[in-house]
């Protein structure tokens, strides 16, 4: 369980980023993050594993209180949060491997992780998620010779290996094609409900969430506008997210998207052994 | 309505005035340096004929005649170079660190900037000089002076490598609970090596000529039997000196290009 209470964010230029965000995230729930650019998306999930420092307002992950935690006690509580870039942020010059691995830095010594001598536990664990990403066989290539949606999986893969409590994903198929969104979002929730995870997804696609995503919270200007069921975004509450837009184009094609739902999942789970 | 909109690129400087003064301005400034050169053309052409008896002096290359001093200063100058090379690369690794801005909090990062700015502000045979009244002569005093000219190059090279990484990696990461040294052995080192390794083969042969220079002032190598065969007029012994240098440059250059298309 995630819980946000008053929490706040000032960047330096003055910019309001966040303003007293109270959110709870019960345990298992998908939670999808949508708003416009700039609507403070990516702060909260930021703020949530401290990659970037709350003002103030408190975070409790489960019992622990993470807004105030010292360094040692903090990068403890990262190893809880798996997290999921928009890029796939892997790092390049390293294999597939060692950027899964990468996610059990947390859990070794600087001598084993700087050797690559990860305990076999750890390795079995890598290649049995690569497998489950169906990737198994690039294990020793080079990040940057995969595709986009390729990357992503490994990067998936390297917050599950963490074995998190909580996954923070930021904007995860901003930059990969339709389909490969839809293969890369179906994947995560896929994986979240085995595991049991909770999640917030920052996404700008409207209607991708909607497919996904249990519940949906809508950010403003760096204020909830809007908490509820997929299905309650009507055109006057995305209006009050986004601003005037001919919605009803996009709530159409969501409704369309669940009737094929079942035949895509085949096809999905076909490719991905 | 269909007037037509002219476009042109804006200018680098807006005002006209500026731009125009500047242009004419430089111009001048280029003239006039020209015409204060003072060519003494008599002495350039009656030069000419010298020059090439001068160089015709240095065929053929004498290899026999001072093979083992030659070979002696050949020798001292690579051992210098690759101490030097390793000891300054080693030491500039950590001020490198500090000196990113990314990483070094403000104070640190000032310090040792500052490190830098002073470590290359003497040319390596100004170094050289203090070093051989601080050590006496010898190839000593040169591997501290070109140790030092290193730390002032890598540390440099190595801070805006740092600064200039994908943050992004760098971010991922540090997320999933590393050490900071983890971060740095597994975010950082992987972006910034290849280029790194490229600089140390680049500073290597930097340091190799350079310790040809600095047998001149004392510090050893192969500069004391280069000016030796100079002042004796054993030109030459001289050219010989000068091939072996050529070559090895030469041979740096080739395996560094080899190496860094290998590590990329």
């Amino acid at each position: 369980m995630l819980r946000l209470e008053k929490l706040t964010k000032q960047y330096k230029t003055g910019d309001l980023a966040l303003k007293d965000i109270d959110l709870l995230i019960p345990d298992g729930q998908v939670m999808a993050l949508i708003g416009p650019s700039g609507a403070g998306k990516s702060t909260l999930i930021r703020c949530v594993n401290r990659l970037v420092e709350p003002t103030t307002g408190t975070i409790y992950l489960n019992e622990t209180e993470l807004s105030s935690l010292g360094q040692g006690e903090l990068r403890r509580a990262r190893r809880r949060m798996g997290m999921i870039f928009q890029e796939y942020a892997l790092v390049e010059r390293l294999s597939v491997m060692e950027n899964v691995l990468s996610g059990r830095l947390g859990y070794v010594s600087f001598w084993r992780s700087y050797f690559r001598k990860f305990p076999q536990t750890d390795v079995d664990e890598a290649y049995r998620l690569l497998e489950r990403v169906g990737l198994d066989h690039m294990a020793d290539k080079r990040a940057d010779e995969l595709s986009g949606g390729q990357r992503q999986r490994v990067g998936i893969c390297r917050a599950l290996i963490q074995n998190p409590e909580l996954l923070l994903v930021d904007e995860p198929t901003a930059s990969l094609d339709p389909k490969t969104s839809r293969q890369i979002m179906r994947l995560v929730c896929e994986l979240c409900k085995e595991r049991k995870l909770s999640a917030i997804i920052n996404i700008h696609d409207v209607f991708l969430a909607q497919m996904f995503a249990e519940r949906i919270v809508g950010l403003q200007l760096g204020e909830i506008v809007y908490d509820g069921q997929p299905d309650g975004l009507t055109p006057d509450v995305l209006t009050t997210i986004y601003g005037e837009e001919d919605w009803e184009s996009t709530i159409e094609k969501v409704k369309e998207e669940d009737h094929e739902e079942e035949s895509k999942d085949s096809i999905f789970l076909a490719s991905a052994k | 309505m269909s007037t037509v909109r002219i476009w042109k690129r804006p200018p680098f400087i807006k005002r006209a005035w500026l731009r125009w003064s500047l242009t004419i301005g430089g111009g001048l400034f280029v003239l006039v340096a020209i015409g204060t050169m003072d060519v003494n053309w008599q002495r350039v052409a009656a030069g000419a004929p010298r020059a090439e008896r001068f160089i015709a002096s240095f065929f053929p290359p004498d290899f026999a005649s001072k093979s083992s001093d030659i070979w002696e200063g050949i020798f001292e100058s690579l051992w210098m170079t690759v101490v030097s090379t390793v000891v300054g690369i080693l030491l500039s690794i950590p001020i490198g660190l500090g000196a990113a801005r990314n990483l070094a909090p403000r104070p640190i990062y000032l310090f040792f900037r500052g490190v830098l700015a002073v470590s290359r502000t003497f040319p390596e045979i100004i170094i050289a000089l203090f070093a051989v009244k601080l050590f006496g002569f010898g190839p000593f005093a040169g591997i501290i002076a070109l140790s030092i000219g290193s730390i002032g190059f890598y540390g440099k090279l190595l801070a805006e490598d740092i600064e200039d990484m994908d943050p992004v990696q760098a971010e991922a990461v540090k997320s999933t609970g590393s050490s900071w040294l983890q971060w740095l052995n597994y975010s950082v080192q992987p972006q910034v090596t290849p280029r790194m390794i490229g600089l140390a083969m680049y500073r290597f042969d930097i340091n190799f000529r350079e310790s040809a220079v600095l047998g001149i002032v004392g510090a050893g190598g192969i500069g004391a039997t280069l000016l030796t065969t100079f002042d004796r007029y054993e030109f030459s012994s001289s050219a010989t000196i000068l091939l072996i240098i050529i070559g090895i440059v030469m041979a740096v250059e080739y395996s560094s290009g080899y190496i860094r298309k290998w590590v990329q």
